[in-house]
């Protein structure tokens, strides 16, 4: 001993035991300090999710009973542009035409509508390309070559159902959840 | 660093050698934090305090990042934003309140860490630097927590932006220019709120980085410690890890959880009711009064009432809370004592004693209204701070007659523990030239 | 040359100090008021248990704090900063928090003109309050503003039992001397002891739904707790995680302990 450093613990009269006894304590203290670290990050990462304010806003109402057939309307939801179109009986019955096989993302109108409101055609005004708006909505705007929805970004044709028929579009516009709580009324979301 | 018997960086893992003759990163960290620090054995809880305030200020960093993200820095919105965090954002109260508790705890560890460097003479050379620096960051701090104050845009961060802008205008000539420039325009408006914003959370990073700066020019001469008596060699000291890492783990979990009992259960006991009500710029609070941590300067600032020497009362308060904090730039200098540490200066120690009780003193009439008999007690006490600092402190190094002290640190070590019948391993046996302590992994 | 020039400061601001501390004061007048008025007198809610830390709100008497600020403190005070969504916390079904809801109008914009006009507000929305500004709530007021609700709790001191005190301090005898302005009424729990609101809660005022006998003390307390729960709505998750964090961190502290004691084991210091 008389040779020892500063710092070096004596050794204690069985070593072995000493160092199973420090092993244990150290490790207890390092996985509770661990455990510790892990609960105060998770705050941290889950302030950046949406608050209760935004959650609350997560579905909508919309009063249909002004759109006439052959018309449609861009709304608002969760941020995102929502189309909601009033299929003609014509356009309806082209959509039922095509067949479903020759289609990039295979879905009937009858997959994308719901019974008794096959003429309301509700979907995200969302390119499924890279998340442009297609035109298509107003009044007066380019449908593109199959008369739903045409996106002017990198020239994405959708059918009357927002089928995609032509260009680099991969799968149909979305449809998101929505039911009807009257004739004229619909919750999405 | 400077320590010839301070282990050296040896990574027997080879991508740690990897990296350090690339990067000398790991050798940076051992060095500073690590087994390479040796630091003087016998140092007490006193100097645990500057470990703990580089934690809050990490704490009120990563916080603050986070409200930041929420935070609407408009006069219209930025008490709803602020409500919003409270109310709807996840976990959003308790960030704030973390963040809002975050800095009176880190003025409280601030305060101790001062009181302890000037108890134990750690302002005395070789260390005038480090104290310095110190006095930088206090000064940084107490900027940082105002603009800070003033965020939520609630009565109290309103009156307060406007009492405390105006102190400028007592400068003679130019006060009122200088006043209508820091806030943007007449009054505090969005022009302030905004600035404000942008230097609050600019100002922790300075911050940060002179706290690195003043960490490497401690490790030039390395702690002071309770003896005062340099250190002379590895017999007075251990490797910062894992012995103060250890201990300073320890205090931080107590630390921590002092500050989650106020956190969860008493979040709002240290601020004021007032800055829940939406600034109003037609109503003052019936009193206006910062935050606790700035009462012994607004004490200060308020305790001049007559107009002195041809200079207004009030620019004497504005120059007196000014120069309170400033003095301490000189305090190395003041304070011509050799002896470092106050316990081996019979004389200093009672006045060390009383000057902290001045300070609360003062803290308790800061917080006071402006009315008798706290304007009289605050021009006592305010006298006595500077009468200590600036006449008493100059005047007793002078003609104070310390006390003996001990040769070296481990003789006082050996001292204390042969008195209790302990273990002296470490202290007594000669030590080699260069031997190299090996840290206990 | 740093102590001469200190020594010299430090005299100035010495002398300038006590040349004011030796100043004669003007005699002081007292204030009348501060003798009338009353600190809040100190409750016991249910929801502060032990320590007054510990505890949660009954939710029964959340609902009924409720019914007090709809029937009664609606009539002038906004709670702007509480939607119905939230009402969902103190026990009511989504379906009744729509109901709610419904049958309050707020602002809009009529999608066919471009007019002002309203419609009946969702769960998102705040509730609306009585007032669209503050000239107009002055102006229905006798030019008093009544201040919203949703943060009172916090933003007075000892907030919970200074909204009782002043709830249930009204009709008390004006002391002799004192002149109560026309218009105002004393109340001896509020800052200035006359206050322009005049008594709000009147035994039986109401019918409580769940047939509690709506005392005066009775609705103070149960719209006192309402208004702590608007004021901190995260109030109960924050003690259930502080006893969480407090426990964990005192064994983490103890671990701790024994950690610093086994690394300094026989390390004379």
């Amino acid at each position: 001993m008389a040779t020892q450093t500063q710092g070096t613990p004596p050794l204690s009269a069985s070593p072995d035991e000493g160092v199973r006894r420090r092993d244990f304590i150290y490790v207890a203290t390092g996985a509770f300090a661990g455990v510790g670290a892990a609960a105060v990050a998770w705050p941290l990462i889950n302030q950046m999710n949406p608050s209760a304010d935004v959650l609350a806003l997560s579905s909508i109402e919309v009063d249909l009973s002004s759109i006439q057939p052959g018309q449609a309307i861009k709304t608002i939801w969760r941020s995102k542009p929502v189309f909601v179109r009033n299929l003609t009986d014509a356009e309806q019955a082209e959509a039922n035409k095509v067949d479903i096989a020759s289609l990039r993302d295979p879905q009937s109108l009858a997959d994308r509508t719901l019974e008794g409101n096959r003429n309301w055609m509700i979907t995200l005004a969302v390119c499924t390309h890279l998340g442009c708006i297609p035109l298509g909505a107003a009044e007066g705007e380019v449908r593109g070559d199959y008369g739903g929805y045409f996106c002017p970004c990198h020239g994405s044709h959708y059918d009357t159902a927002a089928r995609i028929r032509k260009g680099p579009a991969p799968s149909n516009l979305e449809v998101p959840d929505y039911a009807f709580k009257s004739p004229t009324l619909v919750e999405i979301g | 660093m400077s320590f010839s018997w301070a282990n050296q960086y040896q990574p027997q893992n080879p991508f740690m050698q990897w990296v350090d003759s690339r990067l000398p990163l790991p050798r940076l960290v051992y060095n500073a934090v690590g087994a390479g620090y040796p630091v003087p054995r016998n140092i007490n809880y006193m100097y645990n305090f500057g470990v703990l305030a580089g934690v809050a200020l990490m704490v009120q960093i990563i916080t603050g990042i986070v409200l930041a993200m929420h935070f609407s820095a408009h006069i219209d919105t930025a008490f709803d934003s602020v409500e919003h965090i409270m109310r709807d954002v996840n976990s959003g109260w308790m960030l704030r309140y973390m963040h809002m508790n975050g800095a009176s705890f880190f003025f409280i560890v601030v305060y101790f860490h001062i009181f302890r460097g000037l108890y134990y003479g750690s302002y005395k050379a070789p260390r005038e630097v480090v104290w310095m620096l110190g006095v930088v960051i206090f000064l940084l701090m107490m900027a940082t927590a105002f603009m800070g104050y003033v965020l939520p845009w609630g009565q109290m961060s309103f009156w307060g932006a406007q009492v405390i802008t105006s102190l400028f205008s007592a400068i003679p000539l130019v006060g009122e220019a200088i006043r209508t420039w820091l806030v943007g325009g007449f009054a505090p408006d969005n022009a302030t709120l905004t600035r404000f914003f942008s230097l609050h959370y600019v100002l922790p990073f300075v911050i940060l980085g002179v706290v690195i700066l003043k960490i490497w020019a401690l490790h030039i001469p390395g702690s002071t410690n309770p003896t005062g008596v340099d250190v002379q060699g590895p017999q007075d000291t251990l490797p910062f890890h894992p012995y103060f890492t250890a201990k300073d783990f320890f205090t931080l979990c107590l630390y921590l959880l002092i500050f989650a009992a106020i956190v969860f259960f008493a979040p709002n006991f240290l601020g004021h009711p007032d800055n829940y009500i939406p600034a109003n710029n037609l109503s003052t609070p019936a009193l206006i009064v910062p935050e606790w941590y700035f009462w012994p300067f607004y004490a200060i600032l308020r305790a001049f009432t007559v107009d002195f020497l041809f200079v207004p009362a009030k620019l004497w308060g504005v120059i007196a809370m000014f120069a309170s904090i400033l003095l301490l730039f000189f305090l190395p200098w003041l304070d011509s004592s050799r002896v470092k540490s106050t316990a081996y200066r019979p004389m200093y120690r009672i006045w060390f004693w009383v000057l902290v009780v001045d300070v609360i003193i003062l803290a308790w009439v800061g917080g006071a209204p402006a009315a008798e008999p706290y304007v009289r007690i605050s021009q006592l006490a305010s006298a006595y701070y500077f009468a200590h600092f600036l006449i008493l402190l100059p005047l007793l190094s002078m003609i104070e007659k310390p006390l003996p002290m001990p040769n070296s640190i481990a003789e006082s070590v050996l001292a204390k523990v042969q008195k209790k019948g302990g273990n002296t391993a470490g202290l007594t046996a000669p030590v080699a030239p260069g031997a190299v302590a090996a840290p206990a992994e | 040359m740093v102590r001469l020039f200190g020594l010299g400061a430090g005299l100035v601001f010495v002398i300038a100090l006590l040349w004011g501390a030796v100043q004669p004061r003007e005699a002081v007048v007292p204030d009348p008021v501060k003798a009338i008025h009353l600190h809040p007198e100190q409750v016991k809610f249910s929801h502060d248990g032990a320590m007054g830390v510990f505890g949660t709100f009954d939710r029964a008497q959340l609902q009924r704090g409720y019914q007090v600020y709809k029937e009664v403190c609606s009539a002038c005070h906004g709670l702007e900063r509480v939607a119905f969504r939230n009402l969902q916390d103190i026990g009511f079904s989504a379906e009744e928090v729509r109901a709610l809801a419904r049958a309050k109008e707020v602002p809009s914009i009529d999608p066919r003109t471009g007019e002002p006009s309203t419609r009946p507000a969702l769960p998102a929305d705040r509730i609306p309050g009585p007032f669209i500004n503050e000239v107009q709530a002055r102006a229905a007021n006798n030019n008093a503003l009544p201040p919203d609700l949703s943060l009172i709790v916090k933003a007075r001191h000892d907030g919970q039992n200074y909204v009782y005190s002043l709830l249930t301090g009204y009709d008390r005898p004006v002391p002799a001397g004192h002149d109560v302005p026309p218009g105002l009424n004393f109340n001896p729990y509020f800052h200035s002891v006359n206050i322009a609101m005049a008594r709000p809660l009147q035994d039986d005022q109401i019918t409580y739904a769940d047939g509690t006998k709506a005392t005066t003390d009775q609705m103070a307390r149960d719209v006192t707790t309402f208004l702590r729960w608007a004021a901190e709505p995260e109030l109960e998750k924050r003690r259930q995680i502080g006893v969480a964090s407090v426990i964990f961190l005192t064994i983490l502290s103890f671990l701790a302990f024994l950690t610093y004691r086994k690394v300094w084991a026989n390390i004379p210091h």
